[in-house]
């Protein structure tokens, strides 16, 4: 016989399911928890009346309260550019040199150039400035295309050897080894004398010999004494400072396959996306001139 | 229960002796929904179903949802060889190209990105993890010298980078043997690949990594100013850093915004 089931009085009533005699109570959900429940579709039917919601025939119905993702961030973006319209136009149009005599502008300039910095020109000059190898150390007092704030200026607006821009800086050394333009012996004692210029030399015999190599094919460049020429991007080679190395199988890399160091252009008519404008180049400008290198 | 032969005594509803109404009310009817398994299994697909349609059908005729914009062009064979590289290797877990319209987002990466500018991706990669940053519009933004580097030791140049060493791309030659199956593939799945382009697959993949070669063919089927014509790795051969460094060089950089002005009630 089947157990009787304890049912009391006052009990709820079950749901009619019975399985091996179980039998279940069909409670009622909890007063709260129902409530919530209506009160989130209604929630929801007001949202989607408030919000771009229901798809129509052309567009979606765009909700009443004109909410737009992209007018929001244009607003947005409005708002910070008329807040510093003014002092940008200020930046972009004073006499650059005179940008580090205005105290107000220049605590502006280097704030928003550091911004700009660690955004656009950190990847390759590095977070701090110091940059990598074959990427220039901004920080110190060697400036491959001069480090006045005039010269700063038109290296990030048109940037160096790049095809984007016409106005780009340009030299190129040629590849003495690859070329055939030296033999390599004589490749050998210009890396010797290079070397001596500001340390030890490999081969101390070869340093007279490359001195006379490097007169005859460097020196039009780098000049007689070897301390470079911002004019046409030739390094100092006489200042202990390198970009690429100053170990001899660097040397020896560079005069033999020659380098060529690219920057792209950022002033918004050469650069490809049109990245920064008048004021930005200037802030970032005045911010790496004031590293400590700038002339 | 016990083993006893007897019948256990039907449930009240079951016999119809209870107190309930005798006109079905609709949680009776739905009472047949919850004791029929397959009935349930039926009615919840089709519910789903309903669900789904109304999200994902909208999509495809809504006006505001296709925005047309200029300059859009299918990848070149070596782009998309690069962008077959960028799949394999797997950039996608931890870059994004997605610009999302905030403020933030459009002052680092440039211009939110747009649903256009993915129509020939297949599979599109918005992804949705930045470890590294977004790549939506890193196109024209380093020099190539500065990819090689940084593919061959991510930390020489970003100290601070934690982004793997890919050296071997730049030793690993290919040919573009496949590219045009490739191009097929995609051509069969809707990018518009005219059947010029894909004849001349092999040709334009070398063509683009050799500023030397003839390309003139190359830039009148993709376009002459948004094709990237150079030797991307600097050394002799097409490598994968070729294809990948060509796939960068581009992301992002069709469409001229100098021009385009999107409908910002979208």
């Amino acid at each position: 016989m089947t157990k009787k089931s304890e049912i009391k009085k006052g009990d709820p009533e079950t749901t009619g399911h019975s399985w091996d005699g179980i039998e279940e109570f069909n409670n009622p959900l909890p007063r709260w928890w129902v409530w919530v429940f209506y009160a989130t579709i209604v929630w929801g039917v007001i949202y989607t009346i408030a919000y771009p919601a229901w798809p129509l025939v052309n567009s979606a119905t765009a909700g009443v309260m004109g909410w737009s993702t992209r007018a929001n961030v244009a607003a947005e973006i409005a708002a910070a550019e008329e807040a510093n319209a003014a002092i940008n136009e200020r930046l972009a149009s004073v006499e650059l040199a005179s940008i580090a005599d205005d105290a107000e502008l220049s605590t502006y300039a280097v704030s928003a150039g550091s911004a700009v910095f660690k955004t656009w020109c950190a990847q390759c000059h590095g977070s701090g400035a110091a940059g990598a190898k074959g990427y220039p150390n901004l920080l110190d007092d060697a400036w491959l295309w001069g480090g006045d704030i005039e010269n700063i200026h038109y290296t990030i607006s048109h940037g160096i050897r790049n095809e984007d821009d016409p106005d780009a800086r340009y030299s190129e050394m040629p590849a003495f080894g690859r070329d055939e333009l030296l033999s390599g012996e004589e490749i050998d004692q210009v890396v010797n004398y290079v070397m001596s210029l500001s340390g030890e030399p490999q081969d101390a015999s070869l340093v007279e010999a490359g001195a006379e190599v490097f007169s005859y094919n460097c020196a039009a460049c780098h000049g007689e004494d070897a301390q470079g020429d911002n004019l046409q991007g030739a390094p100092n080679l006489a200042d202990a400072i390198w970009l690429y190395g100053g170990d001899y199988d660097t040397i020896h890399n560079t005069v033999y396959y020659s380098r060529f160091g690219v920057m792209p252009p950022w002033s918004e008519e050469a650069s490809p996306a049109g990245r920064l404008s008048e004021a930005e180049i200037r802030a970032v400008a005045t911010y790496v001139h004031q590293l400590g290198g700038g002339e | 229960m016990s083993t006893d032969d007897k019948k256990p005594p039907m449930p009240a509803s079951a016999t119809g002796a209870g107190d309930r109404p005798k006109k079905k009310s609709i949680l009776d009817r739905h009472k047949i929904l919850e004791t029929n398994a397959t009935l349930l299994l039926i009615f919840s697909f089709l519910v789903v179903t309903v669900g789904g349609i109304v999200q994902i059908a909208p999509l495809f005729y809504l006006e505001n949802t296709i925005e047309e914009v200029e300059g859009m062009r299918p990848y070149t064979p070596l782009e998309l060889a690069g962008r077959e590289i960028y799949v394999r290797e797997g950039c996608y877990v931890c870059h994004s190209q997605m610009i999302r319209p905030m403020r933030d987002e459009v002052e680092r990466y440039g211009h939110y990105s747009l649903a256009a500018e993915s129509m020939y991706d297949h599979p599109f990669q918005w992804g949705s993890k930045r470890t590294g940053p977004d790549l939506a519009r890193v196109g024209g933004r380093y020099s190539d010298e500065w990819h090689v580097d940084h593919l061959r030791d991510p930390q020489s140049v970003v100290p601070e980078s934690v982004m793997p060493k890919y050296g071997f791309l730049e030793r690993t030659m290919i040919d573009g043997r496949y590219i045009e199956d490739v191009m097929s593939v995609h051509h069969f799945v809707g990018v518009p690949y005219t059947e010029e382009q894909l004849a001349n697959a092999q040709a334009d993949f070398r063509a683009q990594a050799d500023p030397d070669s003839d390309y003139d063919g190359l830039l009148e089927r993709y376009g002459e100013e948004s094709v990237n014509v150079r030797n991307f790795d600097g050394q002799v051969g097409i490598s994968e850093a070729d294809a990948l460094i060509a796939y960068l060089q581009m992301l992002g950089t069709l469409v001229d915004f100098s021009t385009f002005t999107p409908d910002a009630s979208r």
